[in-house]
């Protein structure tokens, strides 16, 4: 095998020095009736080369989105990603390094997990955020257990405006602990969430209350509603947000939000069919900090008073607490993470702006031309940033799959989600204007 | 005063108004920012990030690589992490466009590979584990344990046995299995180990009953060892109405050798990052996916990938549990398992396993004179030493060892785990090292217990040739310093 | 002072004022755990049952339990060592005291020990 360098004059060595004729003679541990008498049903193994080929193939069955221009977002993004970060984060050192458990050797790993959790907390206005989640989803799942935890209660509110993905991955963390959901629908002409919806809560017994801006539908939520009824309450604000909007919307921590998660794919990292990317959690006050889950990464000295980071507040951890741990969490996406901070500093505090102004910019230009084609109409009223929805008498999927003749993979038919004639656009800063209009002028002849 | 540091933070090599990446022109009609959102939106500072070139992020992070031990870099016996070689053809073929990127919501008929890939991969650890059916969905070990908890909780709920709430583990187990029960609202119950270090069968029989929802154990488990009172346990456990759970960290001993569906095992969870060759990339991404038996099929989250004539398609099980993540799980991580279990076959894959047990047999063969092995039987693919000689004799600990370590170019092994083991030297040396490598560090193992019989005081106050010492870690604890800020 | 602690075989000592008790631990018991760099409190009015948990102590990579050696309300706790957690270490058996317990009815201190009774019990350990 071409991993293995043990050579048969070796392997027959070392069988000696332990005193035994065959390998097998390892394994009499394990139950004779327990072991395989025959090879594993797999393929016969394939040549680097072979492999090459194999993967290729299976590659050109997909229709990739360098060849296509795509509208696609609903959670993962196509943004610019700058050439430099595969090449750092391809460097064996952080590729194949694990959990920097000797901090003696691995500083590389902690500083850039300590400057990325600098970079969220800048983003999200938080004190404090860990080294990574899974994803925006488990991070959401996660921040209101926590919330259950600080606040010894057990009702979370969602709103009904949040991705059904999340949604379904919050409400199935919550029910394994029998934890109560309580939804706020969404007014019906914004599309967001507003003062009534708040009503018919048991604001008492309520944990948090969640709120994910923008929406699934691309809206920005009035956060000051969340943020009375939790102030109100005693429940914490928890809110999910889109990193790249950060870029022009008010922080987390300047509307008062207690818990701060997100997905952090969009800062750098391949869509790669939904994965992986990174979930991003961060809070404020130390109460609230020293529940966090995850790894978290502290400043310190040497004994010879070189500063330098190490792995702390490790007591919050599985490895420590076991059953009392706040989260069962061990591996994260640290490499993700790296991605997102290599990212966040190519990028600048301009770059960084230009991004979001540039999806903003873009996004409303393509929407306003959607909306000059007869029979298309914009059926939310709330401001969005860069996604938005579109309504219309049109069978999106069929229309999709008349323009990928063309190279487009359109926007995300909602049908999916019990919302027919309705379509989810996702306009970044990658996209052209001579894209957009391309698409724009091909619908208006397939659909007038 | 200024801090003194290896390489200053990049906030620290900030200017105003330098940038490392300029987006094109943008060639849309502008409107103002004001119209499109309202200003009680808008922030009045973008965040501040710092302000570096492309050369400087480059170096920044080249620079701080170099501060970092890998598996590229040097021996990494880190025990119960499998620290071994991963393919550089693999972060090829997953840059591939037509894998990275794809979008997880474009039309099944436009990701047919893509589909393809998870199908083939999930069929292949099923093949492996001898069991039944696969969901790529987990994003790490941890979360695949929390899966396979919810799946087995939504099999007992489905019998109308809701009550069951006792999850049987070892004292021996990793930290992450009574916490991933805690998350499912499981009550933890502990069996004791017994003297060769396998469960405690006559104890277990006095803690199985009414209300035992399962129980989970790693096979090997922490301590390197077989459990070969494996059949007992399962029928123990089966017929009081339980479920057995196998927590897969330990998997690499046993490719094409044992399979857990064949041991009694309903559910497992694999740890592509460690027994099939994917990056750990610094702590993450891995994958976690689990496979269970045909019961059980029907709970497993959705949607998983079937297969219908020469199409394939995403179906969500009939009686799902739901998602435990967005889209598919780490697709890019599993597929380079995929690319591994096709680089190996069935019997590559049998002789990684003979390969890391001969290796961690050999090494325990050679360090046993010199450090305590408190079981001294054949060990699968890692073994547990204890540095009490050491701490009795010479006052030094098995941090110390570890420590001293890092001076000769190691990563140390993993310390302090199991706790079952007082001062616990944990090693698994993986199949891809050369035996040079190995008896390099035997060699070196057995220096350091001299020198801490000769010179302890050399072994105490190591590391010494490391870019730091060591770290302060009560006073990070004490006052957190969580992220760095704007003196 | 110390003479007027009464220690439990848990390394806790107690000092009875009243219907109050003040709780800590003991010099052997905080230097059994090494550095303490947090101390979980609970609240002001939090009730407790003997034997239930009331704080914790930890260290970089331990966590270890106060039990209540007393059932009642808690009406006082140390918050000096919410920013200075080594005063357990340092001061163990004073300016280290954890947290304070108004019993239900009477208090019962008559199985512990007194300070000479602790070191000869330590011994034994």
């Amino acid at each position: 095998m071409r991993y293995l360098p043990l050579t048969q004059e070796e392997r027959k060595e070392m069988l000696q020095s332990l005193g035994v004729d065959k390998i097998d003679d390892l394994f009499t541990s394990i139950p004779q009736q327990m072991r395989l008498n025959t090879d594993l049903d797999l393929p016969e193994p394939l040549a680097e080369a072979e492999l090459v080929r194999h993967f290729s193939e299976l590659a050109s069955k997909n229709n990739d989105l360098k060849s296509s221009v795509s509208f696609l977002g609903a959670g993962s993004y196509d943004h610019l990603i700058p050439s430099a970060i595969k090449h750092l984060v391809g460097r064996g050192e952080f590729l194949t390094a694990y959990t920097p458990y000797q901090p003696e050797i691995t500083q590389g790993v902690l500083q850039s997990i300590f400057e990325y959790q600098t970079l969220i907390c800048e983003l999200t206005g938080m004190e404090a955020s860990n080294a990574s989640m899974y994803d925006g989803a488990s991070a959401l799942a996660e921040a209101a257990l926590m919330a259950c935890a600080a606040t010894r209660r057990e009702l979370v509110v969602l709103p009904a405006s949040l991705h059904p993905e999340w949604r379904d991955v919050v409400r199935l963390y919550l029910e394994s602990q029998n934890v109560s959901i309580a939804y706020l629908p969404y007014d019906e002409a914004t599309g967001v969430v507003d003062a009534k919806a708040m009503e018919d809560i048991s604001w008492s017994e309520a944990a948090c209350v969640v709120v994910q801006q923008p929406n699934f539908f691309g809206l920005l939520e009035n956060v000051g509603v969340f943020k009375k009824v939790a102030e109100e309450s005693g429940a914490l604000l928890v809110m999910a947000v889109d990193p790249i909007s950060l870029s022009l919307l008010k922080s987390p921590g300047e509307l008062g939000a207690d818990i701060v998660v997100g997905d952090g794919q969009s800062l750098g990292n391949a869509m790669g069919f939904g994965g992986p990317s990174l979930g991003f959690f961060a809070t404020t006050g130390t109460k609230l900090i020293r529940r966090m889950p995850g790894r978290v990464v502290g400043e310190t000295v040497d004994t010879d008073g070189t500063t330098g980071f190490v792995l702390t507040l490790q007591t919050r951890e599985q490895h420590i607490r076991r059953e009392k741990a706040t989260s069962n969490i061990c591996s994260n996406q640290a490499l993700n993470a790296l991605m997102a901070a290599i990212y966040l500093s190519l990028m600048g505090k301009e770059g960084f702006k230009d991004v979001g102004y540039q999806c903003l910019q873009k996004a409303n230009y393509m929407k306003q031309r959607l909306l000059e084609i007869d029979g298309l109409s914009s059926p939310f009223s709330a401001p969005s940033f860069r996604e938005f929805v579109i309504e219309g008498d049109v069978d999106w999927e069929e229309v999709n799959m008349r323009l990928a003749e063309h190279g487009f993979v359109g926007g995300l038919p909602l049908e999916r989600f019990g919302q027919p004639g309705r379509v989810l656009f996702s306009v970044t800063e990658a996209r052209t204007k001579d894209e957009i209009d391309s698409y724009v002028n091909l619908l208006r002849g397939l659909i007038s | 005063m200024t801090k003194r540091r290896l390489v200053p933070l990049i906030f620290e090599r900030s200017a105003p108004g330098r940038r490392g990446y300029r987006l094109p022109d943008l060639d849309v009609p502008e409107v103002p920012v004001t119209e499109l959102i309202p200003s009680e939106f808008l922030r009045d500072e973008p965040p501040a990030l710092p302000e570096v070139s492309e050369l400087e992020v480059v170096r920044h992070y080249t620079q701080l690589s170099r501060l970092n031990h890998g598996v590229d870099v040097g021996f990494y016996p880190l025990g119960s992490c499998t620290m071994k070689y991963n393919p550089r053809v693999h972060e090829d073929v997953t840059s591939l466009p037509g894998f990275a990127a794809i979008h997880p919501y474009q039309p099944e008929e436009t990701v047919q590979g893509a589909l393809e890939l998870i199908y083939n991969l999930s069929e292949y650890l099923a093949v492996i584990s001898g069991l039944h059916a696969t969901t790529l969905q987990p994003a790490a070990g941890a979360h695949g344990e929390l899966t396979g908890l919810m799946v087995m909780k939504a099999y007992h709920e489905q019998r109308g046995e809701g009550h069951r709430n006792e999850v049987i583990i070892p004292d021996s187990a990793h930290g992450t299995n009574p916490a991933s029960c805690a998350m499912v609202g499981y009550k933890v119950v502990e069996v004791p180990s017994n003297e060769r270090g396998a469960v405690d069968v006559e104890a277990l029989k006095g803690l199985v009953g009414p209300n035992t929802a399962g129980l989970m154990l790693t096979n090997p488990n922490t301590l390197g060892l077989f459990d070969e009172n494996i059949c007992e346990i399962a029928e123990l456990i089966h017929d009081a109405g339980g479920l057995l759970y196998y927590d897969g960290a330990n998997a690499n001993a046993i490719m094409g050798i044992a399979r857990p569906g064949d041991m009694g095992f309903d559910i497992v969870h694999f740890n592509l990052h460690k027994t099939f060759y994917t990056p750990h990339g610094g702590g993450g991404p891995g994958a976690g996916p689990i496979v269970v038996c045909k019961d059980l099929a029907q709970f497993l989250p959705g949607p998983v990938v079937a297969k219908e004539g020469d199409r394939y398609t995403f179906v969500t099980p009939e009686n799902s549990i739901g998602r435990v993540r967005s889209f598919y799980g780490n697709f890019l991580v599993y597929a380079r398992a995929y690319a591994y279990i096709m680089s190996h076959g069935g019997k590559g894959l049998r002789e990684v396993s003979e390969t890391a047990v001969l290796h961690a047999n050999y090494m325990m063969n050679k360090l046993k004179d010199v450090y305590q092995l408190p079981y001294d039987r054949t060990c699968m693919h890692e073994f547990v030493l204890s540095g009490k000689w050491q701490k009795e004799r010479h006052g030094v600990r098995t941090l110390d060892i570890a420590k001293r370590l890092l001076d000769y170019g190691y990563h140390a092994p993993t310390v302090y785990f199991p706790m079952v083991v007082d001062e616990a030297i944990m090693i698994e040396p993986t199949e891809t090292e050369p035996k040079s490598t190995l008896d390099e560090f035997i060699e070196v193992m057995r220096t350091i217990a001299e020198e801490a019989e000769t010179n302890p005081e050399l072994v105490t106050s190591a590391p010494h040739t490391t870019p730091l010492k060591r770290l302060d870690e009560s006073r990070a604890a004490r006052q957190p310093i969580l992220r760095w800020e704007k003196a | 002072m110390s003479e007027q602690l009464r220690f439990t075989k848990e390394h806790e000592w107690l000092l009875v004022k009243g219907d109050v008790i003040r709780i800590g631990i003991s010099d052997y018991a905080q230097n059994e755990l090494g550095d303490i760099v947090f101390v979980d409190l609970p609240s002001v009015g939090d009730t407790v049952e003997e034997g239930e948990g009331i704080a914790a102590l930890e260290s970089v990579k331990a966590v270890s339990d106060v039990y209540s050696p007393v059932s009642g309300e808690v009406v006082a706790v140390n918050e000096e060592l919410e920013d200075s957690p080594e005063l357990v270490n340092e001061s163990p058996l004073d300016q280290g005291w954890i947290v304070e317990i108004k019993v239900d009815g009477v208090a019962q201190t008559g199985d512990l020990m007194n300070k000479q009774e602790y070191e000869a019990f330590l011994k034994e350990v």
